[in-house]
């Protein structure tokens, strides 16, 4: 029976300590996969949009022309116009370079610490008290609250998103590193390579990394989700990349005050940013599904 | 039942003091003379020097540490830049507001997500639960503060049934205040309530494949019994272990949606005290929405221990 005491949350339990052998490579896994393939191709559209959005689009998304202001959606503007006569449609697809970019540095940066520190904590006991005592402060606390107080120190621009985000996206990656090392680190092999003498820093990078880099996966899709919509919801409050540059979140901060008379306004940027999420959490579950099927959520 | 809300008790205690040690830090840690910043280019050497003395940023970091933490613990945080008025007398009037819409959200999304939960599960498979699930996905995907502004179009603009914005207190009419916070608590609640009806939904197909149920409908009890007081119960569990950190996730949903909504909550406050640099109220609201949390966090553990005895005694 399942322990019903605990909230189903994989990755944590260390019951599953069977071997599975694997016999075909993750990528074609991932193909024989619906969801995953969808969700891929989303992202693409959304990358390659937004990578070349001067060729889609046309260049200079923030030029002003106040003689369109407020025009629907037509052929010319396939996502309208805004209260300055700026097309919609460039501003989202330029807007996607800033919201994905910055999102794609979150990741990379919150889930190498949280590994690094994951591995550290999974292994060495004492370092372990002290830091999950400090992700559980972290955790609970809201992540926008503790951002909009250190944009208030460091004031508002790309870097200060990228390093607010990354420093309080770190502790959910950490915990799940962590759980993950806890159950490797009793396997038996790792036993095996201390008794023959393996150098620690080799059991880490040959033993441990492969062992939980699964979870690390899927872990990555969720967190590049969550950090695009933070930066979203930063820029939306004004508090994110500043008002020189251009995302979904910051795109939405002034249309709130055109939703009765320019809908289409509000809409797409948030369309954009909602496909992208949607996008990265089913791939996530894919993910999940493919790399570890004893995690797989139920259908 | 006592040690273990004792036990409890302690371990909250990060749940507040990291936020604040980060805030504290970042502060005296960042480029730049904190001084400086709070009062801005136009700031002569002499005020710097005496707001300097003032925050105590002249002594070393370790003591300013111990001076910090013995004002958080007696309350003693100063007065706001801004409205010259001591923080602990500002705060209160924002965190009503904050609490009383993070709660509303809260029983809104639990409830949604026990009733479509336990419904998607009794009908799996079916057109409804199918269309459940796939809201659910959807649900986890909008970011609230553009749910909210879509909200705001269908409700306020288009059918006209709820304000646009703004804030009535309960104290001028308990219809009035529930108008004037359902669509910022609808908005709110959404993320949640699909992320718990997923849990709610995965957590009855479990229940109603055990034994016990098996045994209560061969018994012959009414099937609304059996779920209603068997099933739901049970299944509930998971769900609510959940509620405080859904908690800590909607508290900081409120900062996007108070200035959305112009509600005068503690999320807008906070957001306007960042603009302003006005950094003792940036560090009142963070204890405040930690002390929040913490409380909420406690409330709930009690809650859990009732229902399932089982914790109690671990």
């Amino acid at each position: 029976m399942q322990d019903r005491t605990n909230p189903p949350n994989p990755g944590l339990d260390g019951d599953d300590k069977e071997i599975v052998v694997v016999t075909k490579p993750v990528w074609q896994r991932l193909l024989a996969n619906p969801t995953a393939v969808i969700s891929v191709l989303c992202l693409m559209v959304l990358v390659l949009g937004s990578v070349f959005a001067n060729a889609v689009a046309g260049s200079d998304p923030l030029r002003i022309n106040p003689s369109i202001r407020f025009k629907p959606p037509s052929f010319e503007f396939p996502f309208g116009t805004d209260n300055l006569g700026r097309d919609m449609f460039k501003i989202v697809l330029h807007g996607g370079k800033t919201s994905l970019l910055v999102g794609a540095v979150v990741t990379i940066i919150s889930m190498t610490v949280a590994t690094v520190l994951g591995l550290l904590a999974g292994y060495y006991r004492r370092v372990d008290m002290f830091l999950m005592r400090f992700v559980d402060g972290l955790m609970s606390f809201p992540a926008i609250v503790l951002a909009t107080a250190m944009t208030g120190y460091l004031g508002p621009s790309v870097g200060t998103v990228v390093t607010s985000l990354s420093i309080v996206l770190i502790a959910p990656s950490l915990r799940v590193v962590r759980g993950q090392v806890l159950v490797v680190r009793e396997l038996q092999m790792i036993e095996a390579a201390r008794a023959v003498g393996v150098p620690t820093m080799r059991i880490f990078t040959k033993y441990i990394l492969p062992a939980v880099s699964s979870p690390i996966l899927v872990q990555a899709s969720f967190i590049f989700s969550a950090a695009i919509l933070s930066e979203a919801a930063l820029s939306f409050i004004g508090l994110g990349i500043g008002s020189e540059d251009i995302s979904w979140g910051n795109a939405l901060t002034e249309s709130r005050n055109y939703v009765s008379r320019a809908p289409w306004i509000v809409m797409f940027p948030g369309l954009a940013l909602m496909l992208a999420i949607l996008a990265l959490n089913l791939l996530g579950d894919a993910l999940r599904d493919v790399l570890d099927p004893k995690l797989a959520r139920r259908r | 039942m006592l040690r273990y809300i004792g036990k409890r008790f302690l371990l909250i205690l990060p749940t507040i003091f990291v936020p604040l040690i980060m805030v504290f830090l970042l502060l005296r840690l960042s480029p730049g003379d904190p001084a400086g910043m709070i009062l801005g280019d136009q700031a002569t050497a002499e005020q710097i020097a005496a707001l300097r003395a003032e925050l105590g940023l002249n002594e070393p970091l370790g003591v300013q540490f111990v001076i910090w933490l013995k004002n958080i613990v007696t309350l003693d945080l100063g007065n706001s830049l801004f409205f010259r008025d001591p923080v602990v007398e500002i705060i209160p009037r924002y965190a009503g507001v904050t609490v009383g819409l993070a709660t509303i959200a809260l029983v809104l999304a639990i409830l949604i997500a026990v009733i479509a939960g336990s419904f998607s599960a009794l009908k799996r498979n079916s057109i409804v639960d199918r269309s459940i699930v796939t809201t659910t996905v959807l649900g986890i995907s909008v970011p609230e503060f553009w749910f909210a502004l879509i909200l705001v179009f269908v409700f306020a603009v288009t059918l006209r049934w709820l304000p646009v914005a703004g804030y009535t207190p309960p104290s001028a009419g308990i219809i009035a205040w529930g108008t004037s916070i359902a669509l910022p608590a609808l908005a709110l609640g959404i993320r949640q309530s699909a992320l718990m009806t997923r849990m709610m939904r995965s957590s009855m197909l479990d229940v109603l494949g055990e034994p016990y149920i098996t045994t209560a409908r061969a018994q012959g009890l009414p099937e609304h019994v059996v779920i209603g007081r068997y099933a739901m119960k049970t299944a509930a569990i998971p769900v609510v272990t959940v509620v405080g950190l859904s908690a800590g996730y909607m508290l900081g949903g409120t900062v996007a949606i108070e200035i959305i909504f112009a509600l005068p909550g503690l999320g807008r406050l906070l957001v306007e005290a960042v603009a302003r640099r006005d950094f003792p109220v940036v560090e009142g609201g963070v204890l405040a929405i930690s002390l929040i949390l913490a409380a909420l966090n406690l409330i709930i553990d009690i809650i859990y221990a009732i229902i399932d005895p089982r914790i109690r005694y671990k």
